[in-house]
């Protein structure tokens, strides 16, 4: 069997996932981030973004972040965010309207939050 | 029905309307009371990796923050008052508001100027009345406050702690909100939120013998602590937010409760009034025709003659 690392996914208000896992790729301002069983202590601040999620059982698990941070210490990963949803939460559908009348009223910081759950949604498929 | 009789009736009947009524808001401030206290556990695992997280950098790096160095000189203090905007609910708000007021009384000791900012209807109108300044005040969400009026509220907090104290910044940050220790029990609390006090929040945290790792931290633990630190008095905001409203729910129930036994009791006595008041006039009629019948016979007896 595999090592396994535990992650918790955690927003503001609820907690979104947890679980085991293989492997948690993240989006930081630096860059991504691939973090794996046995990794070195980390703390890092995320970018708004998709994040992966390889489940212990095969499956992949993604989610939308909107800011927040990524530590891992002892075999334990927390994403901490304030806004964190799963892939398969997000409505597609309504999430394209938001973005274009988001695009219609130039407001940016709603722009980006759409995008990312359009991305996260369409890396889930 | 005698008059007495009826004004008895009456106040019976008004008291038992508003019985209802109490009784039915106590039993919506129960409802909510767990509504509110399930949002607080809801929050707490963000508000303790979080913790856990400031700790981590604080502890583990020697990077100095204008976010948790101390000035040495305080002169200026900002004072974050967390009411309801509702009343109904006993000594809640009063008791708030106390404890602002000592704190800022204790500031104002010890040299600091005090910038007040106010949470909820009732502490906006107890500082309007005795005209006094508020620096910023928000109202509206006291009942079901969520995390996007949390971030509202830290906002100004945290640029004025950013702020140079010569502009019009402060140098601490306090905050009075009403901990919800039970159903029973909720007592009016101040803390320093900032500077912060890093002992404090890693006594809080750790377990006696963890040692926490030596973190690597993308990009710099300057840029992690900045971006760390005002999430982190967003979400001890959103924490007071939501425990002060499970307290305000809480002490609503307690007052509805009492309002609803004294008006058990109330009835009670004056349904005891009114049977005495009925059985009053009962007597009195009954004495009217006995003492009108011997009078009759008294009459006809001495015509026989």
């Amino acid at each position: 069997m595999a090592a396994e690392l535990h992650v918790e996914l955690v927003a503001a208000d609820r907690q979104v996932w947890s679980g085991e896992a293989t492997l948690v790729v993240a989006r930081t301002t630096s860059g991504d981030i691939g973090v794996m069983p046995g990794h070195q202590p980390l703390l890092g601040v995320l970018e708004s973004g998709p994040v992966t999620i390889r489940t212990s059982e095969g499956g992949t698990v993604v989610a939308a972040v909107h800011g927040g941070f990524i530590s891992f210490a002892d075999n334990k990963l927390s994403l901490l965010a304030e806004i964190a949803e799963l892939a398969e939460e997000i409505d597609v559908q309504r999430t394209e309207q938001e973005l274009e009348r988001a695009k219609a009223d130039e407001d940016e910081v709603a722009q980006r939050r759409a995008d990312v759950r359009l991305r996260a949604a369409a890396a889930a498929r | 029905m005698g008059a007495q009789l009826r004004v008895y009736k009456r106040r019976i009947r008004s008291v038992t309307a508003t019985k209802k009524i109490t009784k039915a808001m106590e039993m919506i401030a129960a409802s909510r009371v767990v509504k509110a206290q399930r949002k607080v556990a809801a929050s707490t695992p963000y508000a303790q990796e979080l913790t856990r997280a400031v700790t981590a950098v604080g502890t583990g790096s020697n990077t100095k923050h204008p976010l948790t160095t101390e000035t040495e000189n305080p002169t200026r203090a900002a004072v974050l008052l967390l009411t309801s905007d509702r009343g109904l609910a006993g000594a809640f708000n009063s008791n708030a508001i106390k404890a602002a007021e000592q704190l800022t009384e204790r500031l104002e000791r010890e040299g600091k100027q005090v910038d007040a900012y106010i949470v909820g209807r009732r502490g906006v109108a107890h500082y309007n009345f005795r005209e006094r300044k508020i620096a910023e005040s928000w109202t509206g969400f006291t009942d079901e406050p969520t995390y996007a009026d949390a971030k509202k509220v830290a906002a100004p907090l945290i640029e004025a702690i950013e702020r140079e104290t010569a502009d019009g910044g402060v140098d601490e940050l306090h905050i009075v909100y009403t901990e919800f220790v039970s159903m029973m029990t909720q007592t009016a609390v101040d803390s320093r939120l900032l500077p912060l006090r890093l002992e404090e929040v890693a006594e809080q945290t750790q377990k006696k013998d963890e040692i926490l790792p030596l973190y690597d931290f993308e990009p710099s633990a300057e840029d992690v602590l900045d971006a760390l630190l005002p999430r982190y008095v967003e979400s001890r905001i959103y924490n007071a937010l939501l425990q002060s409203a499970a307290s305000k729910h809480a002490a609503t129930r307690r007052a509805m409760k009492s309002a609803t036994d004294n008006a058990g009791e109330l009835i009670n006595t004056l349904s005891r009034l009114a049977n005495a008041a009925r059985q009053a006039e009962i007597t009195q009629e009954i004495s009217e025709i006995v003492g009108g019948a011997s009078a009759l016979a008294d009459a006809t007896a001495g015509s026989d003659r």
